[in-house]
């Protein structure tokens, strides 16, 4: 209990201090304090995960006569543990920021802020100071959003950014008042207490899904994620997209599986359909992209879509009594939060340091990056591995999971979800494979190869303190992916408190390093036996090799077909990467067509080639409604300029309109 | 106790490197077949080991913009794509690999080495590498897909997702009952021809075409390094050829418990299921046409529509049956 207030008093004492300081000495002490703090509350939350006794209390702040409840139980102590290693990675690598270059007095007050306000969220336990920490935390990453508010895109993604959070909260909002109900217990054990009647639920789950989705980038309420993530800086982008979306997600678990009582099984639906949709959607934007940091914000969107439908199967498993399944599915969307936390801000941290050195976030002007900064690109490979879910990385056993559970879903009674489940495996697969193409491309062009701009050819490495966030994240993605058994082992406090039960073969394969969802009969995956047989293999190899080779290298220019061509304008670029997959999945996703002008034979002017997309989500939901908008307050400006007398006529007709609807119906 | 995990871990061994020591064969007698079919001599069977021998003799040339990366991929392709070979149970089930992964492992491990092979190719900075890894990587978003189709398939069949129980739920159980698991079988094959770069997807033979993708992604490659890439690639065409004969002609294989005679018996049956499957290969190989890259989706597609007509019927009769 002290210790988490000791925190979060030091974070806001940190954004204080960095506030009235300028850009003084103190600057230098903000992300200190908020690594400090975040191992604070990280173990703090650790131990709660791991079988200590949480904490309640309840504050005479806030609302009159409710005051501020707080709690921290298993399941806030696993967010807390993956927000404040984010914020951790993230304070790590703001300590290596250029004081003269980077530091701006408009990030680092709010740093702090944004990680107090996460933290806040996790341990809210009444509905106003849920509402009121969570919108601390939207307006604290907005303020960060347009902290370079002079580039005209940044305004844009701020913007775009608050209507889009003002829209989700709202949602949440009346989420909340659907669960108070007409009691207005604003409570969360009293609105456990208290489940609401079946209409009453479906409301409530819809302005859920609306409400935390938005936050989280769900398709089709992503819009403003791949503009606001990348326009913050790195560590903030890693925050956001590798630690805010989970608390999106926090706020989908808590109301879905603990708040709203015993679940109905087509709750599972909306959550599995978008989220199936978002993860195949979420990832053709990305691979089309060429923006580093854009593909990584749309990559988070395809993550967010496989943790819900993760989560879908498990309502689905747990309203149908089995809560054998229903384990293995929210372990693997609890994983799989864990997981994306780790390699997304690894990712966005490595963005941001190739940011850093080359100023360009362009994959079109990188290349070659891996000979002049090898640290970071080995790191970036760990992540590109672990995120395209490859073993023996983490990104796979959470995948792996997942699998399990899609395997288990014909066990479920109903039809509907019989038909959904293989259409869901098949998006799964898809989103797999597009995710190591993307991912291919994202690294292949900006770290491998010959450098594309002068820019690139003058990179150099990031300071330790970076590399070293950047490498303890790597290492996590490593230890995650061979030790994922035991990380699912001490989920189970949180699985029992979801869905009443753990991994049911947890713990009973040949070796402690044996992940099985169900039995071992079934199945069982083994990533230490994996990897150790994958090292031994090497080594095998390299010995034979080495024995009966002739051991000579000779370094040599490229063959290229015996046409090398100097100029680095001739490799493979990330359109033309990305060329073959939209002729196949661009086609029907953004209806995108190719056009090649060819000039005639003999005449000198060069071929233009040109590509045009249609993004649908964005010309139907937003453009359209926004166009709308526009124009009905067009009209509706006139009555600005109205005289008084008109006024009065207004109001008086108004008054009669009133009166008479009021004669009608009482 | 003790003991017995010794003679399970030297099978284990020995298998591994039986799949090593078959694979050169198995692709010389693909070699060989399509050769007298075309009515060439042909090479000689053996040639797949003397090629590799030839190349280990001979120095390795690295480009001069190549990292460590280009250096440190064949052998990491060739270790995965080997414990991947060495999950598959070929002429024993319930080797040890069998209950330390399972299928979905399998189909993560090739995927692994195909990213390093596709990272490898873009590492120099030509064209041509990557021309070829954008394409592996298409392709691979086609075939992936719908092998996990047919995992789940088969995984909900059998229901296990060990390739060992699945093998033992086929040979309890005649297949040919079930059109979920004929489906799969086409699905299988499709997705094997494009994993292995096999005519109509992928040439093996040529070299310097616009429709190359395997070829042109290891075109920098040479003396060791470039073995080690063809020695995994002979490796995953055994991988395949004993994963479908393991999914759909699994008799023959040994039992667990067999012991070392009834190994021997299973090795025999699988060898000779191995190489009739290479010539097999062959002879589809002349009998059809390369087709264009743009076209491969089509034929793709048909692998990914029965992957999911078969996991569908799956779905829906064990619904019914419960």
């Amino acid at each position: 209990m002290y210790v988490p207030g000791v925190a979060l008093g030091a974070l806001a004492v940190a954004a204080v201090l960095a506030a009235i300081s300028g850009r003084g000495l103190l600057l230098a002490i903000v992300y200190p304090i908020t690594a400090l703090a975040a191992v604070a509350l990280g173990v703090v939350d650790l131990a709660v995960l791991l079988g200590h006794e949480g904490f309640s209390a309840l504050l005479p702040i806030g609302l009159p006569t409710i005051g501020l409840h707080l709690r921290l139980d298993p399941l806030s102590g696993f967010f807390g543990v993956v927000i404040n290693g984010g914020v951790l990675a993230a304070s790590l690598y703001g300590m290596g920021l250029d004081r003269a270059r980077d530091l701006t007095p408009r990030v680092e007050p709010l740093f702090p802020l944004f990680a107090a306000a996460m933290n806040l969220v996790l341990i809210a336990d009444d509905a106003y100071a849920f509402l009121f920490s969570w919108e601390l935390m939207s307006l604290t990453s907005w303020a960060l959003v347009v902290a370079h508010h002079t580039s005209v895109e940044n305004r844009r993604a701020g913007h775009l950014y608050l209507v889009m959070a003002a829209i989700g909260t709202t949602a949440l909002l009346f989420a909340f008042g659907g669960l108070a109900g007409p009691a207005g217990s604003y409570g969360f054990d009293t609105i456990r207490a208290h489940a609401p009647a079946p209409t009453i639920a479906a409301l409530v789950l819809a302005a859920a899904v609306v409400g935390c989705g938005s936050k989280g980038g769900l398709i089709p309420l992503h819009a403003w994620l791949p503009l606001a993530h990348p326009a913050a800086p790195s560590h903030v982008s890693a925050l956001m997209s590798g630690v805010m979306t989970k608390v999106a997600v926090y706020g989908f678990v808590r109301i879905a599986f603990d708040l709203l009582g015993p679940p109905a099984w087509w709750w599972s639906l909306p959550p599995i359909v978008l989220g199936a949709i978002t993860a195949v959607l979420g990832l053709l934007y990305a691979v089309f992209d060429r923006d580093l940091k854009r593909v990584l914000a749309y990559s988070t969107v395809e993550n967010v879509g496989v943790i819900f439908v993760a989560l879908g199967l498990a309502l689905a498993f747990r309203a149908n009594g089995q809560p054998a399944a229903a384990a293995v599915a929210m372990a693997a969307a609890l994983l799989h939060v864990l997981n994306h936390s780790w390699f997304k801000s690894l990712l966005f941290l490595g963005a941001g340091a190739v940011l850093h050195v080359t100023g360009r976030r362009d994959l079109e002007a990188m290349g070659g990056l891996i000979h002049r900064m090898p640290r970071t690109a080995a790191f970036f490979l760990v992540g590109a591995l672990s995120i395209s879910a490859l073993p023996p990385l983490n990104g796979f056993v959470s995948e792996w999971l997942l699998f399990q559970a899609v395997i288990a879903a014909p066990a479920l009674p109903q039809s509907s979800l019989n038909f959904a489940a293989p259409a869901i495996g098949a998006m799964l697969a898809l989103a797999a494979a597009l995710a190591a193409a993307c991912f291919v491309r994202v690294y292949g062009i900006a770290f491998l190869g010959r450098p594309r701009s002068d820019e690139a050819a003058r990179a150099h490495e990031v300071p330790l303190v970076q590399q070293t966030a950047m490498g303890a994240l790597a290492l996590l993605c490593i230890l995650g992916g061979l030790l994922g058994a035991f990380l699912t082992r001490a989920l189970t406090p949180v699985l029992e408190e979801l869905v009443g039960s753990g991994l049911p073969g947890s713990g009973t394969g040949p070796t402690p390093f044996s992940l099985i969802a169900f039995d071992a009969s079934r199945s069982n995956y083994d990533a230490a036996i994996i990897a150790l047989f994958v090292a031994i293999a090497s080594v095998v190899t390299l010995a034979i090799v080495h024995r009966l080779s002739a051991r000579r290298t000779r370094r040599g220019p490229a063959w290229d077909c015996g046409f090398p061509e100097p100029s680095p304008t001739t490799q493979y670029s990330a359109s033309s990467f990305s060329q073959p997959l939209r002729r196949v999945y661009g086609a029907v996703a953004f209806s995108a067509r190719e056009t090649v002008v060819m000039p005639p034979p003999g005449d000198l002017r060069p071929a233009r080639f040109s590509v045009a997309s249609i993004d649908y989500a964005w010309t139907t939901l937003y453009a359209t409604p926004g166009r709308a908008v526009l124009r009905l307050s067009e009209r509706l400006n006139t009555l600005q300029f109205l005289t008084i007398r008109r006024y009065l006529v207004l109001m008086f007709a108004a008054l009669v309109i009133l009166l008479s609807i009021a004669a009608v119906t009482v | 106790m003790t003991g017995d995990l010794v003679v399970q871990f030297l099978a284990q061994g020995a298998q591994m490197f039986l799949v090593l020591l078959i694979a050169p064969l198995a692709v010389g007698v693909v070699r060989r077949v399509k050769a007298r079919l075309m009515r060439r001599r042909g090479a000689p069977l053996l040639q797949g080991y003397r090629d590799l021998a030839k190349l280990l003799r001979k120095e390795s040339i690295v480009a001069d913009s190549a990292s460590w990366l280009f250096r440190a991929a064949p052998s990491l392709i060739f270790a995965l794509t080997w414990v991947a070979a060495a999950l598959v149970p070929s002429f024993a089930s319930g080797l040890m690999f069998n209950w330390a992964a399972d299928v979905v492992a399998l189909v993560a491990l090739l995927g692994a080495a195909r990213a390093l092979l596709a990272l490898a190719g873009m590492d120099v900075g030509t064209s041509f590498g990557g021309i070829g890894s954008s394409r592996e990587m298409m392709i691979a978003t086609l075939a992936e897909p719908a092998m996990m189709l047919i995992v789940l398939t088969l995984a909900i069949a059998a229901g296990t997702t060990r390739l060992a129980g699945v093998a033992d739920f086929f040979i309890a159980e005649p297949l040919a009952v079930r059109v979920s698991l004929a489906l799969s079988l086409v699905a299988l094959i499709i997705v094997a021809l494009a994993e292995n770069a096999r005519i109509p997807v992928d040439n093996p033979v040529t070299h310097l075409e616009l429709t190359m993708v395997h070829e042109a992604m290891i075109l920098e490659y040479s003396g060791r390094h470039l073995a080690l890439i063809e020695a995994a690639s002979y490796l995953k065409l055994v991988l395949y050829l004993s994963l479908l004969i393991c999914l759909f002609a699994p008799f023959g294989m040994a039992p667990a418990t067999a012991g070392v005679s009834g190994w021997i018996v299973g090795l025999l049956v699988w060898s000779a299921k191995l190489l009739a499957g290479a010539a097999l290969l062959g002879v589809w190989e002349v009998s059809i046409a390369k087709m264009r890259v743009f076209r491969l989706p089509g034929f793709l597609g048909v692998a990914f529509v029965f992957g999911f007509l078969a996991i569908l019927l799956a779905f829906l009769t064990r619904g019914v049956i419960q």
